[in-house]
Protein backbone atom coordinates (compact mmCIF):
# COMPACT_ATOMS: atom_id res chain seq x y z
CA UNK A 1 0.00 0.00 0.00
CA UNK A 2 2.83 2.23 1.34
CA UNK A 3 4.47 1.22 -2.31
CA UNK A 4 0.74 2.55 -4.31
CA UNK A 5 0.98 6.20 -2.92
CA UNK A 6 5.19 6.40 -3.72
CA UNK A 7 4.20 5.77 -7.42
CA UNK A 8 1.28 8.14 -7.22
CA UNK A 9 3.38 10.88 -5.42
CA UNK A 10 5.83 10.24 -8.56
CA UNK A 11 3.32 10.99 -10.97
CA UNK A 12 1.66 13.71 -9.31
CA UNK A 13 5.58 15.62 -9.52
CA UNK A 14 5.88 14.69 -13.34
CA UNK A 15 2.45 15.96 -14.06
CA UNK A 16 3.25 19.13 -12.08
CA UNK A 17 6.63 19.44 -14.44
CA UNK A 18 4.10 21.10 -17.09
CA UNK A 19 1.77 22.95 -14.82
CA UNK A 20 -0.02 24.60 -17.65
CA UNK A 21 -0.73 21.85 -19.09
CA UNK A 22 -1.79 19.83 -16.10
CA UNK A 23 -4.24 23.46 -15.38
CA UNK A 24 -5.79 23.19 -18.95
CA UNK A 25 -6.34 19.47 -19.01
CA UNK A 26 -8.46 19.49 -15.38
CA UNK A 27 -10.45 22.35 -16.85
CA UNK A 28 -11.06 20.64 -19.87
CA UNK A 29 -11.75 17.26 -17.72
CA UNK A 30 -14.01 19.41 -15.53
CA UNK A 31 -16.04 21.18 -18.62
CA UNK A 32 -16.86 18.53 -21.36
CA UNK A 33 -18.80 15.78 -18.92
CA UNK A 34 -20.74 19.47 -17.59
CA UNK A 35 -21.96 19.98 -20.75
CA UNK A 36 -23.61 16.58 -21.57
CA UNK A 37 -24.89 17.62 -17.73
CA UNK A 38 -26.31 20.60 -18.94
CA UNK A 39 -27.91 18.99 -21.92
CA UNK A 40 -29.54 16.85 -19.35
CA UNK A 41 -30.68 19.89 -17.76
CA UNK A 42 -32.38 21.39 -20.72
CA UNK A 43 -34.11 17.81 -21.56
CA UNK A 44 -35.86 17.72 -18.27
CA UNK A 45 -36.65 21.52 -18.63
CA UNK A 46 -39.11 19.99 -21.78
CA UNK A 47 -40.00 16.66 -20.31
CA UNK A 48 -39.95 17.09 -16.34
CA UNK A 49 -39.12 13.10 -15.58
CA UNK A 50 -37.56 10.70 -17.18
CA UNK A 51 -39.37 7.31 -16.67
CA UNK A 52 -40.75 8.31 -13.23
CA UNK A 53 -37.07 9.68 -12.45
CA UNK A 54 -36.76 13.52 -11.57
CA UNK A 55 -34.42 15.71 -12.70
CA UNK A 56 -32.57 15.67 -8.99
CA UNK A 57 -32.56 12.28 -8.81
CA UNK A 58 -31.06 11.43 -11.97
CA UNK A 59 -28.31 14.37 -10.81
CA UNK A 60 -26.98 12.31 -7.30
CA UNK A 61 -26.85 9.24 -9.56
CA UNK A 62 -25.04 10.79 -12.09
CA UNK A 63 -22.91 12.50 -9.86
CA UNK A 64 -21.99 9.79 -7.89
CA UNK A 65 -21.05 7.93 -11.33
CA UNK A 66 -18.72 10.67 -12.76
CA UNK A 67 -17.04 10.72 -9.31
CA UNK A 68 -16.25 6.79 -9.13
CA UNK A 69 -15.28 6.81 -12.86
CA UNK A 70 -12.64 9.93 -12.65
CA UNK A 71 -10.95 7.98 -9.87
CA UNK A 72 -10.73 4.53 -11.73
CA UNK A 73 -9.38 6.63 -14.42
CA UNK A 74 -6.95 8.51 -11.96
CA UNK A 75 -5.98 5.37 -10.51
CA UNK A 76 -5.92 3.00 -12.85
CA UNK A 77 -5.20 4.10 -16.03
CA UNK A 78 -2.32 2.31 -16.33
CA UNK A 79 -4.19 -0.53 -17.19
CA UNK A 80 -6.30 1.68 -19.78
CA UNK A 81 -3.24 2.40 -21.29
CA UNK A 82 -1.34 -0.87 -21.24
CA UNK A 83 -1.50 -2.18 -24.60
CA UNK A 84 1.29 -0.10 -25.37
CA UNK A 85 3.33 -1.58 -22.84
CA UNK A 86 3.41 -5.11 -23.95
CA UNK A 87 3.82 -3.78 -27.95
CA UNK A 88 7.25 -1.78 -26.62
CA UNK A 89 8.28 -4.59 -24.42
CA UNK A 90 8.47 -2.66 -21.39
CA UNK A 91 6.11 -4.91 -19.32
CA UNK A 92 9.12 -7.09 -19.40
CA UNK A 93 10.73 -4.92 -16.92
CA UNK A 94 7.70 -4.95 -14.54
CA UNK A 95 8.59 -9.03 -14.68
CA UNK A 96 11.84 -8.21 -13.18
CA UNK A 97 11.10 -6.46 -10.25
CA UNK A 98 9.99 -8.16 -6.68
CA UNK A 99 6.09 -6.56 -6.96
CA UNK A 100 2.91 -8.09 -7.97
CA UNK A 101 2.54 -6.95 -11.37
CA UNK A 102 -0.57 -5.61 -11.24
CA UNK A 103 0.42 -3.34 -8.73
CA UNK A 104 3.24 -2.05 -10.97
CA UNK A 105 0.64 -1.46 -13.80
CA UNK A 106 -1.10 0.28 -11.19
CA UNK A 107 1.60 2.09 -10.95
CA UNK A 108 2.53 2.96 -14.39
CA UNK A 109 0.49 5.77 -14.56
CA UNK A 110 -1.65 8.42 -12.73
CA UNK A 111 -3.80 10.64 -14.16
CA UNK A 112 -4.50 13.53 -11.71
CA UNK A 113 -6.13 16.06 -14.05
CA UNK A 114 -8.99 13.58 -13.49
CA UNK A 115 -9.55 15.86 -10.50
CA UNK A 116 -11.55 18.06 -13.00
CA UNK A 117 -14.09 15.40 -13.53
CA UNK A 118 -14.30 14.74 -10.06
CA UNK A 119 -14.97 18.36 -9.07
CA UNK A 120 -17.68 18.46 -11.52
CA UNK A 121 -19.39 15.14 -10.05
CA UNK A 122 -19.12 16.50 -6.81
CA UNK A 123 -21.16 19.88 -8.02
CA UNK A 124 -23.65 17.94 -9.31
CA UNK A 125 -24.05 15.27 -6.70
CA UNK A 126 -24.83 18.35 -4.13
CA UNK A 127 -27.40 19.87 -7.17
CA UNK A 128 -29.25 16.33 -7.04
CA UNK A 129 -29.30 16.06 -2.92
CA UNK A 130 -29.98 19.81 -2.52
CA UNK A 131 -33.40 19.36 -4.42
CA UNK A 132 -34.12 15.93 -3.07
CA UNK A 133 -36.28 15.23 0.29
CA UNK A 134 -34.27 12.27 2.07
CA UNK A 135 -33.80 11.93 5.75
CA UNK A 136 -30.23 12.02 5.69
CA UNK A 137 -29.16 8.98 8.32
CA UNK A 138 -26.04 7.95 8.74
CA UNK A 139 -26.53 4.83 6.90
CA UNK A 140 -27.76 6.79 3.64
CA UNK A 141 -24.87 8.29 3.73
CA UNK A 142 -22.89 5.83 4.00
CA UNK A 143 -24.48 4.14 1.00
CA UNK A 144 -23.34 7.14 -0.94
CA UNK A 145 -19.86 6.36 -0.25
CA UNK A 146 -20.04 2.68 -0.67
CA UNK A 147 -21.79 3.40 -4.14
CA UNK A 148 -19.21 5.39 -5.23
CA UNK A 149 -16.08 2.70 -4.21
CA UNK A 150 -18.27 0.22 -5.35
CA UNK A 151 -18.33 1.80 -8.80
CA UNK A 152 -15.08 2.27 -8.75
CA UNK A 153 -14.06 -0.85 -8.54
CA UNK A 154 -16.33 -2.03 -11.14
CA UNK A 155 -15.09 0.20 -13.58
CA UNK A 156 -11.48 -0.45 -12.27
CA UNK A 157 -12.47 -4.72 -12.68
CA UNK A 158 -13.39 -3.02 -16.21
CA UNK A 159 -9.96 -1.65 -17.33
CA UNK A 160 -8.25 -4.65 -16.19
CA UNK A 161 -10.50 -6.89 -17.60
CA UNK A 162 -9.54 -5.59 -21.05
CA UNK A 163 -6.05 -4.43 -20.54
CA UNK A 164 -5.30 -8.28 -20.04
CA UNK A 165 -6.64 -8.86 -23.72
CA UNK A 166 -3.77 -6.88 -24.86
CA UNK A 167 -1.48 -10.51 -23.79
CA UNK A 168 -3.25 -11.88 -26.79
CA UNK A 169 -3.93 -9.14 -29.22
CA UNK A 170 -1.00 -6.42 -29.70
CA UNK A 171 -3.42 -3.55 -30.51
CA UNK A 172 -5.31 -2.18 -28.02
CA UNK A 173 -9.11 -2.83 -28.22
CA UNK A 174 -11.49 -0.28 -28.95
CA UNK A 175 -14.45 -2.26 -28.12
CA UNK A 176 -13.25 -1.84 -24.81
CA UNK A 177 -14.63 1.42 -24.63
CA UNK A 178 -18.60 0.00 -25.10
CA UNK A 179 -18.14 -1.34 -21.67
CA UNK A 180 -15.95 1.09 -20.17
CA UNK A 181 -17.20 4.29 -21.25
CA UNK A 182 -20.44 3.29 -22.62
CA UNK A 183 -20.41 1.54 -19.09
CA UNK A 184 -20.51 4.77 -17.91
CA UNK A 185 -22.76 6.96 -20.25
CA UNK A 186 -25.39 4.17 -19.18
CA UNK A 187 -24.68 4.22 -15.44
CA UNK A 188 -25.39 7.83 -15.36
CA UNK A 189 -29.19 7.55 -15.93
CA UNK A 190 -31.16 4.82 -13.82
CA UNK A 191 -30.35 1.30 -15.16
CA UNK A 192 -34.22 0.88 -15.20
CA UNK A 193 -35.25 3.07 -17.98
CA UNK A 194 -33.55 0.98 -20.43
CA UNK A 195 -34.84 -2.41 -21.68
CA UNK A 196 -35.08 -5.81 -20.20
CA UNK A 197 -31.36 -7.42 -21.85
CA UNK A 198 -30.01 -3.91 -20.75
CA UNK A 199 -30.87 -4.46 -17.53
CA UNK A 200 -30.17 -7.73 -16.81
CA UNK A 201 -26.57 -7.52 -18.82
CA UNK A 202 -25.53 -4.79 -16.61
CA UNK A 203 -26.99 -6.28 -13.15
CA UNK A 204 -25.71 -9.84 -13.25
CA UNK A 205 -22.26 -9.36 -16.12
CA UNK A 206 -21.21 -6.38 -15.26
CA UNK A 207 -23.09 -5.73 -11.93
CA UNK A 208 -23.53 -1.69 -12.57
CA UNK A 209 -26.80 -2.57 -10.88
CA UNK A 210 -25.68 -2.85 -7.37
CA UNK A 211 -24.35 0.81 -7.55
CA UNK A 212 -27.06 1.82 -9.90
CA UNK A 213 -30.87 1.61 -9.36
CA UNK A 214 -30.69 -0.38 -6.07
CA UNK A 215 -29.21 1.58 -4.05
CA UNK A 216 -30.55 4.53 -5.67
CA UNK A 217 -34.36 3.26 -4.99
CA UNK A 218 -33.04 2.67 -1.22
CA UNK A 219 -32.00 6.30 -0.91
CA UNK A 220 -35.39 7.54 -2.00
CA UNK A 221 -37.13 5.09 0.43
CA UNK A 222 -38.57 3.47 -3.28
CA UNK A 223 -39.82 -0.17 -3.17
CA UNK A 224 -39.01 -3.39 -3.86
CA UNK A 225 -35.47 -1.77 -2.24
CA UNK A 226 -36.27 0.02 1.03
CA UNK A 227 -35.14 -2.62 3.07
CA UNK A 228 -31.88 -1.46 5.02
CA UNK A 229 -29.91 -4.44 4.16
CA UNK A 230 -29.81 -2.67 0.32
CA UNK A 231 -27.45 0.12 2.13
CA UNK A 232 -24.50 -2.33 1.52
CA UNK A 233 -25.32 -4.05 -1.83
CA UNK A 234 -23.12 -1.45 -3.78
CA UNK A 235 -20.03 -3.32 -2.04
CA UNK A 236 -20.66 -6.38 -3.77
CA UNK A 237 -19.01 -4.41 -6.65
CA UNK A 238 -16.01 -4.47 -4.60
CA UNK A 239 -16.07 -8.18 -5.28
CA UNK A 240 -16.08 -7.73 -9.30
CA UNK A 241 -12.25 -7.03 -8.62
CA UNK A 242 -11.77 -10.52 -8.20
CA UNK A 243 -12.49 -12.39 -11.19
CA UNK A 244 -10.74 -9.13 -12.68
CA UNK A 245 -7.49 -9.92 -11.06
CA UNK A 246 -7.89 -13.71 -11.64
CA UNK A 247 -7.88 -12.92 -15.56
CA UNK A 248 -5.09 -10.62 -15.04
CA UNK A 249 -2.93 -13.16 -13.49
CA UNK A 250 -3.95 -16.27 -16.32
CA UNK A 251 -3.05 -13.75 -18.78
CA UNK A 252 0.22 -12.76 -17.73
CA UNK A 253 0.88 -16.55 -17.55
CA UNK A 254 0.05 -16.95 -20.76
CA UNK A 255 2.42 -13.99 -22.15
CA UNK A 256 5.20 -15.67 -19.93
CA UNK A 257 5.03 -18.84 -21.76
CA UNK A 258 4.41 -16.92 -25.16
CA UNK A 259 6.37 -14.15 -25.27
CA UNK A 260 4.93 -10.88 -27.11
CA UNK B 1 25.98 -20.36 -9.60
CA UNK B 2 23.64 -20.40 -13.09
CA UNK B 3 23.01 -23.83 -14.28
CA UNK B 4 21.23 -24.57 -17.87
CA UNK B 5 20.38 -27.66 -18.95
CA UNK B 6 19.22 -28.64 -22.19
CA UNK B 7 16.89 -25.43 -22.24
CA UNK B 8 14.55 -25.43 -25.29
CA UNK B 9 11.99 -22.98 -26.11
CA UNK B 10 9.32 -22.25 -29.30
CA UNK B 11 7.05 -19.85 -30.28
CA UNK B 12 4.37 -20.15 -32.62
CA UNK B 13 4.39 -17.36 -34.78
CA UNK B 14 1.15 -16.21 -36.94
CA UNK B 15 2.28 -16.74 -40.68
CA UNK B 16 1.06 -13.75 -42.85
CA UNK B 17 -0.62 -14.27 -45.47
CA UNK B 18 -1.71 -13.04 -48.87
CA UNK B 19 -4.74 -10.44 -47.78
CA UNK B 20 -5.45 -8.85 -44.23
CA UNK B 21 -8.95 -9.57 -44.94
CA UNK B 22 -8.34 -12.87 -45.26
CA UNK B 23 -5.96 -13.47 -42.44
CA UNK B 24 -8.22 -12.10 -40.18
CA UNK B 25 -10.26 -15.41 -40.22
CA UNK B 26 -7.84 -17.99 -40.55
CA UNK B 27 -4.42 -18.03 -39.76
CA UNK B 28 -1.68 -20.49 -39.76
CA UNK B 29 1.08 -20.61 -37.17
CA UNK B 30 4.86 -21.39 -37.79
CA UNK B 31 6.74 -22.89 -34.81
CA UNK B 32 10.21 -20.81 -34.57
CA UNK B 33 12.64 -23.14 -32.53
CA UNK B 34 14.51 -19.87 -30.65
CA UNK B 35 16.40 -22.21 -28.03
CA UNK B 36 17.85 -25.70 -28.74
CA UNK B 37 19.13 -28.00 -25.87
CA UNK B 38 21.03 -24.82 -24.52
CA UNK B 39 23.53 -25.91 -21.43
CA UNK B 40 25.98 -24.14 -19.87
CA UNK B 41 27.19 -23.48 -16.23
CA UNK B 42 28.31 -20.02 -14.73
CA UNK B 43 30.76 -19.37 -11.70
CA UNK B 44 30.04 -16.63 -9.28
CA UNK B 45 32.34 -13.62 -10.21
CA UNK B 46 32.43 -14.70 -13.85
CA UNK B 47 31.85 -12.25 -16.84
CA UNK B 48 30.35 -14.08 -19.36
CA UNK B 49 29.86 -12.49 -23.59
CA UNK B 50 26.63 -14.54 -24.97
CA UNK B 51 27.14 -13.68 -28.40
CA UNK B 52 25.28 -14.47 -31.75
CA UNK B 53 24.16 -12.48 -34.57
CA UNK B 54 20.30 -11.33 -34.49
CA UNK B 55 17.73 -13.26 -33.90
CA UNK B 56 20.29 -16.70 -32.84
CA UNK B 57 18.17 -16.34 -29.39
CA UNK B 58 20.18 -14.26 -26.86
CA UNK B 59 17.63 -11.79 -25.49
CA UNK B 60 15.24 -15.45 -25.24
CA UNK B 61 18.04 -16.97 -23.07
CA UNK B 62 18.62 -13.61 -21.06
CA UNK B 63 14.34 -13.27 -20.53
CA UNK B 64 14.28 -16.86 -19.35
CA UNK B 65 17.45 -16.30 -17.24
CA UNK B 66 15.26 -13.29 -15.76
CA UNK B 67 12.41 -14.87 -14.92
CA UNK B 68 10.13 -13.32 -17.86
CA UNK B 69 9.63 -16.60 -19.96
CA UNK B 70 9.11 -19.68 -19.33
CA UNK B 71 11.03 -22.21 -21.46
CA UNK B 72 9.38 -25.21 -22.48
CA UNK B 73 11.75 -27.84 -21.42
CA UNK B 74 14.69 -27.99 -19.32
CA UNK B 75 16.00 -26.76 -16.19
CA UNK B 76 17.62 -23.52 -15.35
CA UNK B 77 18.70 -22.37 -11.80
CA UNK B 78 20.08 -19.37 -10.53
CA UNK B 79 20.96 -19.53 -7.17
CA UNK B 80 19.24 -22.59 -6.80
CA UNK B 81 15.98 -20.96 -7.73
CA UNK B 82 13.83 -21.47 -10.81
CA UNK B 83 13.45 -18.27 -12.06
CA UNK B 84 10.05 -18.65 -13.20
CA UNK B 85 8.67 -20.62 -10.30
CA UNK B 86 9.44 -17.94 -7.35
CA UNK B 87 9.88 -15.13 -9.52
CA UNK B 88 9.62 -12.35 -6.68
CA UNK B 89 12.49 -14.08 -4.98
CA UNK B 90 14.55 -14.20 -7.91
CA UNK B 91 14.43 -10.99 -9.31
CA UNK B 92 16.02 -9.62 -5.89
CA UNK B 93 19.42 -11.37 -6.93
CA UNK B 94 19.79 -10.18 -10.35
CA UNK B 95 19.56 -6.67 -11.70
CA UNK B 96 19.14 -6.33 -15.49
CA UNK B 97 19.70 -3.45 -17.78
CA UNK B 98 18.02 -3.37 -21.83
CA UNK B 99 20.20 -0.99 -23.39
CA UNK B 100 17.32 0.00 -25.39
CA UNK B 101 14.86 0.73 -22.91
CA UNK B 102 14.63 3.01 -20.21
CA UNK B 103 13.46 1.95 -16.50
CA UNK B 104 13.96 5.57 -15.11
CA UNK B 105 11.14 8.48 -15.00
CA UNK B 106 11.33 10.50 -18.04
CA UNK B 107 10.30 13.99 -16.29
CA UNK B 108 11.83 13.91 -12.89
CA UNK B 109 14.97 14.35 -11.49
CA UNK B 110 16.79 10.52 -11.41
CA UNK B 111 17.38 10.32 -7.49
CA UNK B 112 13.46 9.79 -7.23
CA UNK B 113 13.69 7.11 -10.02
CA UNK B 114 16.57 5.63 -7.25
CA UNK B 115 14.14 6.61 -4.20
CA UNK B 116 11.44 4.74 -5.67
CA UNK B 117 13.76 1.53 -5.92
CA UNK B 118 14.81 1.74 -3.12
CA UNK B 119 11.14 1.34 -2.22
CA UNK B 120 10.28 -1.41 -4.01
CA UNK B 121 13.19 -3.27 -3.28
CA UNK B 122 12.50 -2.33 0.49
CA UNK B 123 15.98 -1.49 1.02
CA UNK B 124 17.28 -0.12 4.42
CA UNK B 125 18.17 3.05 4.29
CA UNK B 126 22.02 1.97 5.73
CA UNK B 127 22.28 -0.40 2.59
CA UNK B 128 20.62 2.10 0.27
CA UNK B 129 22.84 4.63 1.40
CA UNK B 130 26.18 2.56 0.95
CA UNK B 131 25.15 1.50 -2.18
CA UNK B 132 24.14 4.96 -3.63
CA UNK B 133 27.42 6.19 -2.81
CA UNK B 134 29.64 3.75 -4.57
CA UNK B 135 27.55 3.78 -7.72
CA UNK B 136 27.74 7.99 -7.26
CA UNK B 137 31.62 7.89 -7.03
CA UNK B 138 32.16 5.36 -9.71
CA UNK B 139 30.14 6.03 -12.00
CA UNK B 140 30.43 10.31 -11.78
CA UNK B 141 26.71 10.35 -11.08
CA UNK B 142 27.16 13.54 -8.48
CA UNK B 143 26.16 16.09 -10.84
CA UNK B 144 23.42 13.85 -12.76
CA UNK B 145 21.45 13.46 -9.66
CA UNK B 146 19.36 16.10 -9.64
CA UNK B 147 18.63 16.16 -13.08
CA UNK B 148 15.49 15.52 -14.49
CA UNK B 149 16.03 11.98 -17.25
CA UNK B 150 14.49 13.36 -20.21
CA UNK B 151 17.59 16.55 -20.34
CA UNK B 152 20.46 13.67 -19.99
CA UNK B 153 22.45 12.63 -23.27
CA UNK B 154 22.66 8.80 -24.03
CA UNK B 155 25.57 8.17 -22.16
CA UNK B 156 24.97 9.86 -19.00
CA UNK B 157 21.43 8.29 -18.98
CA UNK B 158 23.07 5.05 -19.41
CA UNK B 159 25.20 5.29 -16.63
CA UNK B 160 22.12 6.17 -14.28
CA UNK B 161 20.15 3.17 -15.69
CA UNK B 162 23.15 0.98 -15.25
CA UNK B 163 23.32 2.29 -11.21
CA UNK B 164 19.43 1.89 -11.39
CA UNK B 165 19.87 -1.77 -12.05
CA UNK B 166 22.25 -2.37 -9.23
CA UNK B 167 21.06 -0.21 -6.51
CA UNK B 168 19.94 -3.17 -4.78
CA UNK B 169 22.90 -5.40 -4.62
CA UNK B 170 22.16 -7.86 -7.05
CA UNK B 171 24.38 -11.11 -7.30
CA UNK B 172 23.91 -11.31 -10.90
CA UNK B 173 23.62 -8.48 -13.87
CA UNK B 174 22.27 -9.37 -17.24
CA UNK B 175 23.42 -6.61 -19.47
CA UNK B 176 21.65 -6.54 -23.15
CA UNK B 177 23.43 -4.28 -25.19
CA UNK B 178 24.68 -1.99 -22.72
CA UNK B 179 26.91 0.15 -25.33
CA UNK B 180 24.50 0.32 -28.11
CA UNK B 181 24.68 3.79 -29.46
CA UNK B 182 27.15 5.07 -27.20
CA UNK B 183 30.36 7.23 -27.51
CA UNK B 184 33.68 5.95 -26.85
CA UNK B 185 34.31 8.18 -23.35
CA UNK B 186 30.92 6.51 -22.34
CA UNK B 187 31.60 3.34 -23.67
CA UNK B 188 34.99 3.09 -22.00
CA UNK B 189 33.43 4.77 -19.02
CA UNK B 190 30.84 2.16 -19.16
CA UNK B 191 33.54 -1.03 -19.18
CA UNK B 192 35.31 0.44 -16.56
CA UNK B 193 32.61 0.15 -14.22
CA UNK B 194 31.51 -3.36 -15.06
CA UNK B 195 35.10 -4.44 -14.30
CA UNK B 196 35.29 -2.98 -11.19
CA UNK B 197 31.53 -3.93 -10.13
CA UNK B 198 33.15 -7.48 -11.18
CA UNK B 199 35.90 -7.15 -9.03
CA UNK B 200 35.11 -5.38 -5.67
CA UNK B 201 31.75 -6.45 -5.36
CA UNK B 202 32.08 -10.46 -7.16
CA UNK B 203 29.50 -9.57 -9.36
CA UNK B 204 28.63 -11.88 -11.84
CA UNK B 205 27.99 -10.45 -15.49
CA UNK B 206 26.28 -12.02 -18.29
CA UNK B 207 26.73 -9.39 -21.17
CA UNK B 208 25.08 -9.74 -24.92
CA UNK B 209 26.42 -7.71 -27.17
CA UNK B 210 27.19 -7.41 -30.91
CA UNK B 211 30.51 -4.74 -30.05
CA UNK B 212 33.36 -7.29 -29.71
CA UNK B 213 35.58 -4.36 -28.10
CA UNK B 214 33.18 -4.98 -25.28
CA UNK B 215 33.81 -8.24 -25.47
CA UNK B 216 37.24 -7.87 -25.84
CA UNK B 217 37.83 -5.74 -23.00
CA UNK B 218 35.46 -7.52 -20.41
CA UNK B 219 34.91 -11.05 -20.85
CA UNK B 220 37.40 -14.35 -20.26
CA UNK B 221 35.02 -15.91 -21.26
CA UNK B 222 32.02 -16.11 -24.43
CA UNK B 223 29.13 -18.44 -25.51
CA UNK B 224 28.48 -18.36 -28.84
CA UNK B 225 24.70 -19.00 -30.10
CA UNK B 226 23.47 -19.44 -33.74
CA UNK B 227 19.93 -20.62 -34.65
CA UNK B 228 19.65 -20.85 -30.92
CA UNK B 229 22.28 -23.23 -30.72
CA UNK B 230 25.39 -23.42 -28.56
CA UNK B 231 28.01 -22.81 -30.74
CA UNK B 232 31.24 -22.11 -28.58
CA UNK B 233 31.88 -21.69 -25.10
CA UNK B 234 34.89 -21.36 -24.42
CA UNK B 235 38.08 -18.12 -23.60
CA UNK B 236 38.74 -15.69 -26.08
CA UNK B 237 42.31 -16.31 -26.03
CA UNK B 238 41.30 -20.20 -26.88
CA UNK B 239 39.13 -19.02 -30.04
CA UNK B 240 41.53 -16.81 -31.15
CA UNK B 241 44.02 -19.80 -31.13
CA UNK B 242 42.03 -22.01 -33.03
CA UNK B 243 40.54 -19.45 -35.28
CA UNK B 244 43.28 -17.06 -36.46
CA UNK B 245 44.04 -18.26 -39.53
CA UNK B 246 45.49 -15.12 -41.37
CA UNK B 247 47.61 -12.32 -39.76
CA UNK B 248 47.84 -8.61 -41.72
CA UNK B 249 51.60 -6.95 -42.69
CA UNK B 250 51.92 -3.62 -43.68
CA UNK B 251 54.68 -2.10 -45.15
CA UNK B 252 56.04 1.12 -46.45
CA UNK B 253 59.20 0.98 -48.59
CA UNK B 254 60.84 3.04 -51.05
CA UNK B 255 58.77 3.91 -54.20
CA UNK B 256 59.34 0.62 -56.52
CA UNK B 257 56.92 -0.65 -58.86
CA UNK B 258 57.96 -3.85 -59.38
CA UNK B 259 55.39 -6.12 -58.38
CA UNK B 260 54.99 -7.73 -55.02
CA UNK B 261 55.44 -12.00 -55.23
CA UNK B 262 55.39 -13.59 -51.62
CA UNK B 263 54.68 -17.31 -50.99
CA UNK B 264 51.65 -18.06 -48.77
CA UNK B 265 50.73 -14.22 -49.01
CA UNK B 266 47.59 -12.48 -50.59
CA UNK B 267 47.95 -8.33 -51.81
CA UNK B 268 45.13 -7.10 -50.24
CA UNK B 269 45.90 -3.51 -51.38
CA UNK B 270 49.33 -2.00 -53.41
CA UNK B 271 49.86 1.63 -54.15
CA UNK B 272 53.84 3.11 -55.19
CA UNK B 273 54.84 2.84 -51.06
CA UNK B 274 52.86 0.93 -49.51
CA UNK B 275 51.48 -2.93 -49.46
CA UNK B 276 49.41 -4.73 -47.48
CA UNK B 277 49.67 -8.51 -47.20
CA UNK B 278 47.37 -11.42 -45.66
CA UNK B 279 49.41 -13.79 -44.87
CA UNK B 280 48.41 -17.58 -44.33
CA UNK B 281 49.47 -19.03 -41.34
CA UNK B 282 48.84 -22.75 -42.83
CA UNK B 283 51.21 -21.94 -45.81
CA UNK B 284 53.87 -19.71 -44.46
CA UNK B 285 54.65 -17.73 -41.24
CA UNK B 286 55.25 -14.11 -40.38
CA UNK B 287 58.84 -14.23 -39.81
CA UNK B 288 59.94 -15.41 -43.30
CA UNK B 289 57.27 -13.27 -44.69
CA UNK B 290 59.42 -10.17 -43.33
CA UNK B 291 62.58 -12.11 -44.32
CA UNK B 292 61.51 -12.51 -48.47
CA UNK B 293 60.00 -8.59 -47.86
CA UNK B 294 63.32 -7.03 -46.88
CA UNK B 295 65.03 -8.84 -50.03
CA UNK B 296 62.78 -7.84 -52.34
CA UNK B 297 62.68 -4.04 -50.99
CA UNK B 298 64.35 -1.78 -49.34
CA UNK B 299 61.82 -1.52 -46.47
CA UNK B 300 61.15 2.32 -44.48
CA UNK B 301 58.73 0.72 -41.88
CA UNK B 302 56.52 -2.20 -41.29
CA UNK B 303 53.78 -4.07 -38.43
CA UNK B 304 52.21 -6.94 -38.26
CA UNK B 305 48.19 -7.08 -36.92
CA UNK B 306 46.12 -9.71 -36.09
CA UNK B 307 42.60 -10.43 -37.19
CA UNK B 308 40.41 -8.20 -35.66
CA UNK B 309 37.79 -10.49 -33.49
CA UNK B 310 35.05 -9.26 -35.96
CA UNK B 311 36.47 -10.73 -38.18
CA UNK B 312 36.83 -13.95 -36.55
CA UNK B 313 33.59 -13.39 -35.33
CA UNK B 314 32.60 -13.27 -38.95
CA UNK B 315 34.01 -16.49 -40.06
CA UNK B 316 32.84 -18.56 -36.96
CA UNK B 317 29.31 -17.62 -38.19
CA UNK B 318 30.27 -18.25 -42.15
CA UNK B 319 31.81 -21.57 -40.61
CA UNK B 320 28.32 -22.82 -38.47
CA UNK B 321 26.47 -20.81 -41.58
CA UNK B 322 24.48 -18.84 -39.17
Amino acid sequence: MKIFFRYAKMWLKSQMVYKTSFILLCIGQFFVPFFVFVGLYLMFDLFDSLSGWSFNEVALLYGVIHMAFSISECVVRGFDSFSGMVRTGDFDRLLVRPLPTALQVLGSKFEFTRIGRLLQGIIIFVIGIGGIDVEWTLLKMSTVAFMVIGATFIMSGLFIIFATFSFWTIEGLEIANIFTDGGREMTQYPLLIYAKPIQKFFTFIVPFGVVNYIPLMYLLDRGPYDHPVYAFIPLMGVLFIVPSLLFWNFGVKHYKSTGS
Amino acid sequence: MIEIENLSKAFQVAKRKKGAFVSLFSREYETIHALKDISFKMEPGEIVGYIGPNGAGKSTTIKIMSGILVPNTGKCEILGITPWKSRIEHVRNIGVVFGQRTQLWWDVPVIDSFNLLRDIYKLSEVDYRRTLDQLVTYLDLALLLNTPVRQLSLGQRMRCEIAAALIHSPKILFLDEPTIGLDAVSKIAVRNFIKKINAENQVTVVLTTHDMNDIEALAGRIILIGKGEKLYDGDLANLRGNFISHKRVTVDFVENTAPLDIFGCEVLHASGERAVLLVDLVKTNVPSVIHELTNQKSIIDISVDSQPIEEIIVNLYREYQI
